[in-house]
């Protein structure tokens, strides 16, 4: 066997390892969404073309998509660099609140007039170092007491969200409201603006960060000696210690950026959209963040796709409201989820079995031919 | 504030949190992490709701509860044992899903957004202090926990779980079906949490989106503070239901914000984790089912 065709079949066996799970995982949720659509006496194909004309099919509901699609590249972004070293964080909720929070308040501390380009960095930063402090909570924990992470993330949440809402209830909101007052800078242009066919849609400048986070991310992962670093922790903790990685030092490291990336998120909401922070934007984004990584393989291109694909999902589920429940949609991605968590291992215990058979038929034939030499 | 109003209180806060928690404990000591714990007291929230609805009768709504806990469960069952799906991803999906289905069946069999009609419960209307405690839910919380103590320590299901939890591979070798006892303890688990949610429908005679308000998550605290010793996690449950009650009798008095409050399970699960006084160490095979 050559070794061209020997890279060209690792190549194959990767690529089919990479995208059969999220692929099975859309086939299982459709099948399901049949049904369930079904029970609800409506054709399944006239929910899914209402689904698409309402999302891809004109500029405001693409321009909805795009918005939704920013904040979950980041929460999936986030997940996917803690679970390249081996960590869930399930936090990114907490992460992402606590950004936009403190987004809005560096707008609120910088002087009116101070110019786009000086503040949107400034409070993008802002929400960053206050993510990444959240998570640093659980990765310190984790790396020098053995704490586990999914606990302290999903227990800090709560913590967040409840310290966040006595925060602006007790001090800081518009009476009458649950949101800080308007920010006096660093607010981003929406995309309608320049381009006016995105008229109402909330989508903004922001996404440009998001898109930079996914390349950042790249870079890092695949590209440089901390991200290698990083995927060795991820894949064999003691091999890479002995191999002169600090474990717990990539592993705080790993948790502060995720946490920083779930944090920038929150620019999409508070810089991009209200120019405020408001009480409970956050909600939700933070686990389907999980679900945008798991689909796109902890990859950061396949997040900025598994993003736009759950963000479809959640503003068509708008778009069909009319004729079945938009929870539908709620269900649908939950399904995605289930499926692609049972079918990577299902699919990789597979090609294994597959990989092991052609290696003894192989063995077999090369056995018999030299029989045949001998 | 009277002392029995506010032991009456705090027993009546703590039931669904008892009855999840000794769900949560059964998981776990098998090897299966709880953190579904909150979809399954929702799936059984709904069950009875629905069941007691249709049935006209709150017995029925148990049985609903139930039901829709076996439901969900196997789901659950599905996914990390046959399957051997990552158990964090499979619980995050169970809540999203059980979020999603009980809004979805909410709209299609009540037609209404928020929360189903009036259901019947046990206890009739008004009742004073003690209308609560027609639940018999409230006795099976009580004793719920105590209980799981007894089947843990003292019978041979219990020590082949405790085995199965700890060293699956040493199970097998002695021939005990790991996938068989793990499914038996999960069928458990997920009832039990499934009564603390129909304990919440039936005592509010209705079925409102979201109403288990994270006590799922609340529960799987108190059993990671009780070290995932049943009586222990009973006291944590006690402790967390008297703190939540003191808030809520003292509201008038502003003393401290209630968020602060809110936060105290967490806060002390955190700390508990971080080993600050006496290190919480779970059971050595959890979340990896080979």
């Amino acid at each position: 066997m050559s070794a061209g065709t020997r890279t060209g079949i690792a190549f194959r066996r990767h690529l089919e390892e990479t995208l059969l799970p999220p692929l099975v995982a859309l086939v299982v949720a459709m099948v399901v969404g049949d049904m369930l659509i079904l029970s609800y006496g409506q054709s399944p194909s006239t929910v899914y073309r209402l689904l698409i004309d309402g999302t891809w099919g004109n500029a405001y509901g693409f321009g909805q998509v795009i918005y939704k699609a920013t904040t979950l590249t980041c929460t999936g972004l986030a997940f996917a660099l803690a679970a390249r070293a081996g960590l869930f964080n399930v936090g990114a909720e907490g992460q992402l609140a606590m950004g936009g929070f403190a987004a809005a308040l560096a707008g609120l501390a910088l002087p009116v007039g101070t110019p786009m380009f000086v503040a949107a960095p400034i409070c993008a930063i802002a929400a960053m170092i206050a993510g990444g402090a959240t998570a640093a909570v659980p990765g310190v924990l984790r790396a020098k007491f053995g704490a586990s992470e999914v606990i302290v993330t999903i227990m800090l949440n709560f913590v967040v969200l409840a310290l966040l809402n006595y925060t602006i209830t007790a001090h800081l909101h518009v009476p009458e409201t649950l949101h800080t007052p308007e920010m006096h800078a660093g607010t981003v242009e929406r995309l309608s603006d320049s381009f006016a066919s995105f008229h109402g849609s909330a989508a903004n400048w922001t996404l440009v960060a998001a898109i930079f986070a996914a390349l950042g991310v790249w870079y890092f992962l695949f590209r440089s000696k901390g991200g290698y670093e990083l995927r060795a922790v991820g894949l064999q903790p003691d091999a890479a210690e002995y191999g002169g990685v600090s474990v717990s030092g990539v592993m705080i490291r790993a948790m502060v950026w995720s946490g920083a990336i779930a944090g920038l998120g929150g620019i999409n909401f508070v810089l991009g959209y209200k120019g405020y922070y408001e009480e409970g934007f956050a909600a939700g984004s933070g686990f389907l963040g999980i679900a945008v990584a798991l689909v796109g393989r902890n990859h950061p291109i396949g997040i900025l796709f598994a993003a736009l694909l759950f963000a479809t999902l959640s503003q068509g589920g708008l778009a069909v409201n009319a004729l079945v429940p938009k929870q539908l949609v709620d269900i649908l991605q939950a399904v995605v989820i289930l499926a692609v968590a049972t079918a990577v291992p299902e699919v990789q215990r597979e090609l294994r079995a597959a990989a092991a058979s052609v290696a003894r038929t192989t063995a077999g034939v090369n056995a018999s031919n030299a029989k045949a030499q001998s | 504030m009277s002392v029995l109003a506010f032991l009456l209180q705090t027993i009546r806060i703590a039931i669904p949190y008892l009855l999840a928690a000794a769900g949560g404990v059964m998981s776990e000591r098998v090897g299966i992490i709880a953190l579904g714990l909150e979809g399954l007291m929702l799936s059984g929230a709904f069950g009875a709701a629905i069941g007691s609805y249709y049935g006209g009768n709150a017995w029925v709504g148990l049985l609903g509860a139930v039901v829709a806990g076996f439901v969900i469960t196997c789901i659950l069952a599905v996914a990390t044992l046959r399957f051997k799906a990552n158990q964090v991803v499979v619980g995050i999906a169970i809540n999203l899903l059980v979020i999603g289905a009980t809004r979805f069946y909410l709209r299609l069999a009540f037609d209404s957004a928020s929360n189903s009609p009036r259901v019947p419960g046990f206890g009739g209307e008004g009742g004073g202090m003690f209308a609560s405690f027609r639940n018999p839910l409230v006795y099976v919380g009580l004793v719920a926990l105590p209980a799981l103590a007894w089947l843990l320590y003292r019978t041979p299901f219990g020590l082949r779980a405790r085995a199965v939890g700890e060293k699956p591979e040493a199970a097998a070798t002695l021939g005990v079906g790991v996938t068989m006892l793990r499914f038996k303890g999960l069928v458990l688990s997920g009832t039990l949490a499934a009564l603390g949610g129909a304990y919440l429908a039936l005592d509010q005679h209705q079925f409102t989106d979201g109403m288990t308000a994270g006590r799922g998550f609340i529960a799987l605290a108190a059993v990671i503070f009780g070290r995932w010793e049943p009586v222990r996690v009973g006291i944590a449950c006690l402790l967390f239901a008297a703190a939540e009650t003191l808030q809520i009798q003292l509201q008038g008095a502003q003393l401290v914000p209630s968020q602060f409050v809110e936060m105290i399970p967490y806060v002390l699960t955190i700390i508990a984790l971080a080993g600050v006084v006496g290190r919480s160490v779970p059971p050595a095979a959890l979340g990896k089912a080979e």
